[in-house]
């Protein structure tokens, strides 16, 4: 088997390439539903139903997006520039802390500032916490050649231990009869609700507008022009003139500190407080919701909803039929592979031979 | 502090501690060879932490299925193997980025398991156990004898390793492949062959690694057992300066510590919080990078995928 490099791709094949993959992926998919001993066709209407059919599946999708569409960003930015950030997770639960240590009530020690000064202050501290988190890790890739994808896995760990610790200790809610959870949030620092009734949160405005924000960047800006020169080929840019360690440093800062807002706007929009699994993957998520969205931040906003969908789908269909939840992940997972293989074949033709 | 360096002393001196280590450190072997192979040869497999959770969950499956406990461990290396080929397919056939594969069929491997164990048993509380493999008591070493086989297999495997990679012309060819693809194509090596079996061979370790914590040091299969295991392997293969030797030293001393810090949290002058024991294992793997990053001679091409003709 050999790959040949096609000179244009057909507009056929383009379009043709992801549909492809999500028929690959459901088939896949309908496996595993058979093997559970369900029927496939009601198992996938559930699972639509149970992510797009209402209004209600609509905001309990829209209210799962929110942190993807955060993390995915934090994976589009960091990718861009070929900076392996696989620790969101971690940096979102360091968000998170960081936004209940400003924001907390801390039994009646906490600030007393004005919203309109705390909220701002509570947002900057959890993109500054998760920032610093990466920057060790970037910083340790680009001076001594430390291979980034490893320290920041391993740093997942290492903050989730830690956030652990704040429960049990200094950040723990004396009030949650020891259920491991922390203080709660100041009421008055909590996003609004946008439709009456539902969990949908005004901090889905605010991450779409980071992810136009994202795009104009990498569209307009010099930095965002780097980052791309630094991603295609980092010696070539240094050639050029381009400061390639100066670049990595300010995408890790933009990385860690979107994936640390994932965790305050979750703190603030959902749950009012930190626990330990107030997340489940949505760091690791997001790095899949990137490659879907083909490192474009609009696309993430697309991904974001295909995912998030999936999930809510996947948790209100196997309530329903009995199918374990952990579907969603094999389908997500796979059309991680399945769409990878599909862009590929969109540039190389394969040549049996 | 005369009381820290008295309780240490405790620790040290008792047989089951030194057991706990060896214990501890097998799986670790077990998957730092599996990446070990893969990286000698020039591939990245982030697969690793998702193949041990299948090899943890497939092997337990088969013993719980009847299957004797070697057949468990066999079933592991099959799983972990057939993983290893998909991993190989994407990044040797298609040439696809290593961390993105690796991290995919992670989560591949992890969801499969996960979704594996729900349906095979929709409604358990505690989990269904097995009998895992007994301690070779009739071993004439002390601190061995307390050992199940897979730990005597895991020591055996690194000399083996070692003589292949270093004394037999496969061995040679995984090197060249790993330095240099194009020379080891010019000489009339397929690239693409070795690379997918090094990344196969490699793969079915670690699907053993997984089997070695339902089979031997636990008779069950927990969702997050693995728990990082897979990625401090990877950390462990850059400490050890891809040399099987130093793999293994590297998975004892690490092993060490982790049993001290169980020792440590568990002793009646814990200062800290269990948790920040916990972490020793993940920090001590990030400063063992830190330490070797300067002298660290990774293997030419690794990470850089290999298309024929191309530059």
């Amino acid at each position: 088997m050999r790959l040949e490099k096609r000179n244009e791709s057909s507009a056929l094949v383009l379009i043709a390439a992801p549909f492809a993959a999500v028929a690959f992926t459901l088939s896949v998919a309908a496996l595993l539903v058979l093997w559970a001993g369900a029927p496939v066709g009601r198992t996938y209407s559930l699972l639509l139903q149970g992510g797009f059919g209402s209004v209600f599946a609509w905001s309990e999708t829209l209210t799962r997006a929110t942190p993807l569409i955060l993390s995915g960003l934090a994976a589009t930015v960091a990718f861009k520039a070929r900076l392996f950030n696989i620790g969101a997770e971690g940096q979102l639960y360091a968000g998170a802390l960081a936004a209940i240590a400003v924001g907390g009530l801390h039994g009646g020690t906490g600030l007393e500032w004005s919203p309109w000064i705390l909220f701002p202050l509570m947002i900057v501290a959890a993109a500054l916490a998760g920032a610093a988190l990466l920057l060790g890790p970037a910083l340790m890739k680009q001076k001594l050649g430390v291979d980034e994808v490893v320290t920041t896995l391993l740093f997942n760990f290492i903050v989730l231990l830690f956030v652990g610790a704040m429960l049990d200790g200094p950040m723990k809610d004396p009030t949650a009869m020891g259920w491991p959870q922390s203080v709660a949030l100041n009421g008055e620092l909590e996003l609004g609700k946008l439709i009456e009734g539902t969990r949908v949160h005004s901090g889905l405005l605010f991450a779409a507008f980071l992810a136009v924000a994202m795009w104009a960047l990498f569209r307009f800006t010099t930095l965002g022009f780097r980052i791309r020169a630094v991603g295609a080929n980092a010696r070539a840019a240094a050639f050029a003139g381009i400061p390639v360690t100066g670049t990595v440093v300010m995408v890790a800062l933009l990385s860690g500190g979107l994936a640390g807002v994932a965790g305050a706007i979750e703190v603030a929009g959902r749950t009012g407080y930190v626990t330990l699994d107030m997340s489940p993957g949505y760091g690791y998520s997001g790095i899949v919701i990137a490659m879907l969205a083909g490192l474009h931040p609009i696309g993430v906003l697309l991904a974001s909803i295909f995912v998030a969908g999936v999930l809510v789908g996947a948790d209100s269909m196997s309530r329903a039929i009995g199918v374990p939840t952990y579907i969603a992940d094999v389908i997500v997972a796979t059309s991680l592979l399945s769409v990878l293989v599909a862009t590929l074949l969109t540039q190389y033709r394969v040549r049996w031979k | 502090m005369m009381d820290f360096i008295g309780s240490l002393g405790d620790i040290l001196g008792n047989a089951s501690f030194w057991v706990a280590v060896l214990r501890i450190a097998t799986p670790l072997i077990f998957g730092t060879v599996g990446v070990l192979l893969c990286e000698r040869a020039g591939v990245l497999n982030l697969g690793i932490e998702g193949i041990m959770v299948a090899g943890a969950f497939a092997g337990w499956l088969t013993v719980y299925g009847g299957g004797s406990l070697w057949t468990g461990v066999l079933v592991a290396a099959l799983v972990g193997a057939a993983f290893g080929l998909l991993h190989a397919w994407l990044t040797v056939g298609l040439a696809l980025s290593q961390h993105v594969a690796g991290l995919g069929i992670t989560m591949l491997a992890t969801a499969l398991s996960y979704y594996g164990y729900r349906v095979s048993f929709p409604k358990v509380n505690t989990p269904p156990t097995v009998t895992p493999f007994a301690p070779m008591d009739w071993f004439p070493l002390p601190v061995f004898d307390a050992q199940t086989p897979p730990t005597l297999l895991a020591l055996i495997l690194v000399p083996l390793i070692a003589w292949l990679l270093y004394r037999t012309p496969i061995g040679l060819a995984v090197r060249m492949v790993g330095e240099n693809p194009q020379a080891a194509e010019g000489q009339g090596v397929s690239v693409a062959a070795v690379r997918t079996g090094a990344i196969v061979a490699g793969s079915a370790l670690m699907g053993v690694a997984g089997s070695f914590l339902t089979l031997s040091a636990f008779n069950a299969f927990f969702f997050n057992m693995i728990n990082g295991r897979g990625w401090i392997c990877v950390a462990l293969v850059v400490f050890a300066a891809w040399q099987p030797g130093k793999a293994l030293l590297g998975a004892l001393l690490f092993a060490f510590f982790d049993a001290l810090q169980l020792r440590l949290q568990q002793s009646g002058d814990a200062v800290l919080p269990y948790q920040f024991y916990l972490m020793l294992p993940y920090a001590l793997s990030i400063v063992a990078l830190i330490l070797v990053a300067r002298r660290a001679t990774y293997p030419q091409a690794l990470m850089k995928p290999y298309r024929k003709g191309e530059r």
